[in-house]
């Protein structure tokens, strides 16, 4: 591991976030950033050096925890061959990129994109700016650039005994012709010094005294605060508000209708809004989904589990009569609730409209989305909108294309021309208005021949589909391979892993008038619990150990097997267990990348306790192994979360958990010991972000199902009595 | 109008008695380190001390608060971030968002300023905030090595 002194790393992330290292020209961000220092130079549009060598790497995509502008920086610095302990970061705006013809690509951030999808290209960026770094100083000595060779910032005339820096030849580096990138061979990932290396992140120092602003934070002279209330009910319409009750409270300007649905208060305070706001009488027409209930929408999924159309996703051989005809026949119903995000910043954006230009400041995983649902809600043309985009306090898939939170406060906004207003959205309507993670059930039936072979396998998958929620013609003929996510055969990004002689996957569409969304992991989640539950299942009715009755189904995908045995063998599958503590294990594939799970459970008065967990994953390309333990570490978090607690209920059309107390979130007693095994293969790039949760809650379950001899086949727990 | 004394130093502020000392401190004061996250002492974001105990500050009244009371947030937990646990929070490279790590953070400091030695026992019992991004292993590695600081610093 690459050590860095902590004086100096201070130092850096210090003025990293004091000063600028902005361009001469451009536009200052109003994020941390803050005002410019000493100015740089722009070599291109990914690097600018400052005459101490300081070399600032642009960042395009949103930072919300996952460790993207550490580990993109990294990418620029190996091929930049710049000193790493000299690098700082600048986050480029939605409208500066716009105007830039998208320069820096897009800015969307899900998908566990922000590597996979950036990489190239943005190492294509640092290697053009090292060749016209080092050009500029070959130039200086009348030598040939071949001559040269170039270290941690420093290029060297080894003949002649020279020696200059990146900063001292940046200014002349910058007015050079940059040369074709396409022609540029990048470096083969096995002889990497900066990337593929566990550094600590770059944006530390920040989150531990206070100093780090998120998007809540931020302050304006002469701000108001704006606190909002949409329809409980989803699809309910809001029909009066008696302003003249809050008229009088303190610090109160008035309520104000933002849409159809939506009311907020604006005060001085956001506490002082928040107040009135809980006092403001509001009548609502709560609409035909006020008869909704869980125990509805359940029966209406649960219509789908038979019905006889079914989008068939998969269709190979004859699985129904397989199954009819095998030996053993095992089958099951298996369901899994809706789910809020609970990023810990509450949903909120800053806005300010004038008559001819828009602002706002954003916790976005899409600022390109933030900034046209700014011009659209402000009526101001996109050139004269800017969204800024502090870093944010999570994201999860609840801060991507939607950009609910930015309308609003644009609608606001626009009613108080040229002033900030700062909406926040109080944990209660966080918890109301999300997109949540879509509920399904799904029934499973297997064959098994006398040799306990898997001949036939029934997948049928019913639920709510998130394309149907975002643009329901594009699936109106129920065609959502989405939603059979992690069950496709194609190979590269979500293929089963197992070859099944006689396989019918199918996916009957059961809306709600729930909203959905992506939710970290998105369909890999309950596709991961449906398959690896009932694999496990399977193995037991065949009477084969779990990893073996896996193994045989997996020889013709190697890659996935390769990181079940690698979980297993680190897990010590097959050595004895102390007394009273169980294995599960599980498999799955999502966003370009293979995880394998194996989770340890005891247990204690009939509940569950999980010890260890071994995670195993192949992301391809492994740019940061420190923070890609991390991500997997925290998906266990996420993943326990929901196996435990998590669920969103509806009642006379409305969600129920509304805050931590009924929507639990897992806490540090809850969390296992987590041992994380990278198995980079360097052939393909896959995501880190989200591919491990699909493991997490199947590995939990089976394990379950080892200690107490019962399948689960519903989460969260808690409803089990097993938590 | 309140007295308070935040951060070693005293202060008035024109607000209503039952408005919370989270928002006191964000919205009058512009200690936007302590956070909020969920309003009903239940995620821990918004932890600060109070005399030397950690407490939830979106459920304190700032009207109850004397003159006298000493309240410390992070921004006045230690000059320079040198608190052992901002150093070992550093050294094991902890937060991933950073939204809940002030509160965690204050929790920590709190609990080894009355156990320099704990257990996880201790530690399960003690850091009860939200992470959401899941830094526990990494929270709990840091609040023993924080405990090993002191030890180094005390021998």
């Amino acid at each position: 591991m690459k050590t860095i002194n902590p004086g100096r790393r201070r130092f850096l992330v210090t003025s990293a976030a004091a000063g600028g290292g902005l361009a001469i020209g451009l536009p200052l961000t109003a994020s941390s950033q803050g005002k410019a220092a000493e100015a740089g130079a722009e070599v291109n549009i990914w690097v600018v050096v400052k005459p101490d060598d300081t070399c600032v790497i642009r960042i395009a995509r949103s930072e919300m925890g996952q460790g993207t502008r550490t580990g993109l920086a990294q990418l620029v610095a190996e091929e930049l061959e710049c000193d790493w302990k000299k690098v700082t970061t600048e986050s480029i705006t939605a409208g500066r990129n716009l105007a830039s013809k998208r320069a820096w690509g897009e800015m969307g951030t899900g998908g566990s994109r922000g590597i996979r999808i950036s990489q190239d290209y943005v190492r294509r960026g640092g290697a053009v700016a090292r060749i016209m770094l080092v050009q500029a100083a070959a130039n200086r000595w009348n030598v040939p650039a071949s001559e040269l060779t170039v270290a941690d910032g420093v290029i060297t005339h080894a003949p002649s005994k020279r020696r200059t820096t990146y900063g001292k030849v940046a200014a002349d580096a910058a007015k050079l012709t940059p040369p074709d990138e396409k022609t540029i061979k990048l470096k083969d990932p096995r002889s990497w010094k900066v990337a593929g290396k566990p550094l600590k992140r770059l944006d530390t120092a920040e989150k531990l005294d206070g100093r780090q602003k998120y998007a809540i934070d931020l302050q304006f002279p002469g701000m108001l605060n704006a606190a909002i209330r949409q329809s409980p009910v989803f699809g309910g319409k809001l029909v009066s508000f008696d302003n003249a009750a809050i008229a009088k409270r303190p610090g109160v300007r008035g309520a104000v209708q933002v849409d159809d649905h939506t009311v907020a208060v604006v005060a001085d305070t956001w506490w002082h809004a928040k107040t009135a706001l809980d006092a403001l009488p509001v009548v609502w027409d709560e609409g035909e989904g006020a008869t909704q209930s869980s125990a509805k929408i359940a029966e209406h999924l649960a219509s789908g589990l038979s019905a006889p159309n079914a989008y068939a996703g998969r269709s190979e051989g004859d699985a129904l009569k397989a199954i009819e005809g095998a030996a053993k026949r095992v089958e099951a119903v298996y369901s899994t609730p809706f789910l809020a995000h609970a990023t810990m910043e509450p949903m909120n954006c800053t806005a300010r409209v004038t008559a001819d230009r828009a602002e706002a400041w954003v916790p976005s995983q899409n600022a390109e989305a933030s900034l046209a649902a700014l011009s659209e809600v402000a009526g101001i043309p996109i050139a004269q909108c800017e969204v800024y985009r502090p870093d944010l306090g999570g994201g999860f898939g609840r801060r991507g294309g939607s950009q609910d939170y930015t309308r609003q406060a644009a609608a606001i906004a626009k009613q108080f021309p040229g002033v900030h207003v700062k909406l926040i959205w109080s944990r209660e309507e966080d918890q109301a208005q999300d997109f949540y993670r879509p509920i399904s059930q799904c029934k499973l039936s297997a064959g098994i021949d006398e040799s306990g072979k898997l001949v036939g396998l029934h997948v049928r998958v019913s639920g709510q589909s998130i394309n149907a929620f975002l643009n329901a013609a594009m699936v109106a003929d129920g065609k959502d391979r989405r939603q059979l996510q992690g069950m496709w055969a194609e190979p590269g990004d979500a293929q089963l892993g197992y070859t099944v002689p006689n396989l019918l996957v199918e996916y009957a569409m059961r809306n709600t008038h729930v909203p959905v969304g992506p939710w970290r992991g998105v369909n890999t989640n309950q596709n991961g619990v449906y398959i690896e539950c009932f694999i496990e299942e399977c193995a037991r009715a065949a009477g084969v150990d779990s990893l073996e009755f896996r193994r045989a189904l997996m020889q013709k995908h190697p890659k996935h097997l390769a990181v079940l045995n690698a979980a297993a063998e680190k897990a010590g599958w097959g050595k004895p267990l102390p007394a009273g503590v169980h294995r599960g294990i599980a498999q799955f594939m999502g966003y370009g990348s293979y995880s394998a799970a194996v989770a340890e459970v005891s247990m204690v008065g009939g509940k569950v306790k999980v010890q260890r967990m071994v995670l195993a994953l192949d992301c391809g390309h492994a740019v940061n192994p420190h923070q890609i333990a991390a991500q997997v570490e925290g998906s266990v978090a996420y993943g326990l979360s929901a196996t435990f607690h998590g669920e969103m209920t509806v009642e006379a059309g409305r969600m129920r958990e509304l805050n931590f107390h009924n929507y639990p979130i897992l806490r540090l007693a809850e969390m296992p010991k987590v041992e994380t095994v990278i198995v980079p293969s360097y052939d393909f790039w896959g995501g880190v972000g989200e591919p491990t949760i699909c493991v997490v809650a199947p590995s939990v379950m089976n394990a379950v199902y080892a200690a107490t001899g019962r399948p689960v086949r519903s989460l969260p727990m808690k409803n089990l009595g097993l938590i | 109008m309140a007295k308070l004394n935040i951060n070693g130093k005293a202060r008035e502020v024109a607000v209503e008695d039952d408005t919370p000392l989270l928002w006191v401190l964000r919205e009058q004061v512009g200690l936007t380190g302590t956070k909020y996250g969920c309003g009903v002492a239940q995620c821990g974001a918004c932890s600060v001390h109070l005399n030397g105990q950690v407490v939830r500050s979106c459920s304190i009244p700032v009207g109850s608060l004397k003159p006298s009371d000493r309240v410390v947030t992070i921004e006045g937990l230690s000059r320079n971030a040198s608190h052992v646990v901002q150093k070992a929070w550093a050294e094991v490279d902890v937060p991933q968002c950073g939204y809940c790590q002030s509160g965690q953070i204050m929790a920590a400091a709190a609990l080894l300023s009355k156990n320099k030695k704990p257990t996880d026992a201790d530690i399960d019992a003690a850091m009860t905030n939200i992470c959401r991004c899941g830094t526990y292993q990494r929270i709990r590695a840091a609040v023993h090595r924080a405990a090993e600081m002191l030890a180094k610093a005390v021998a």
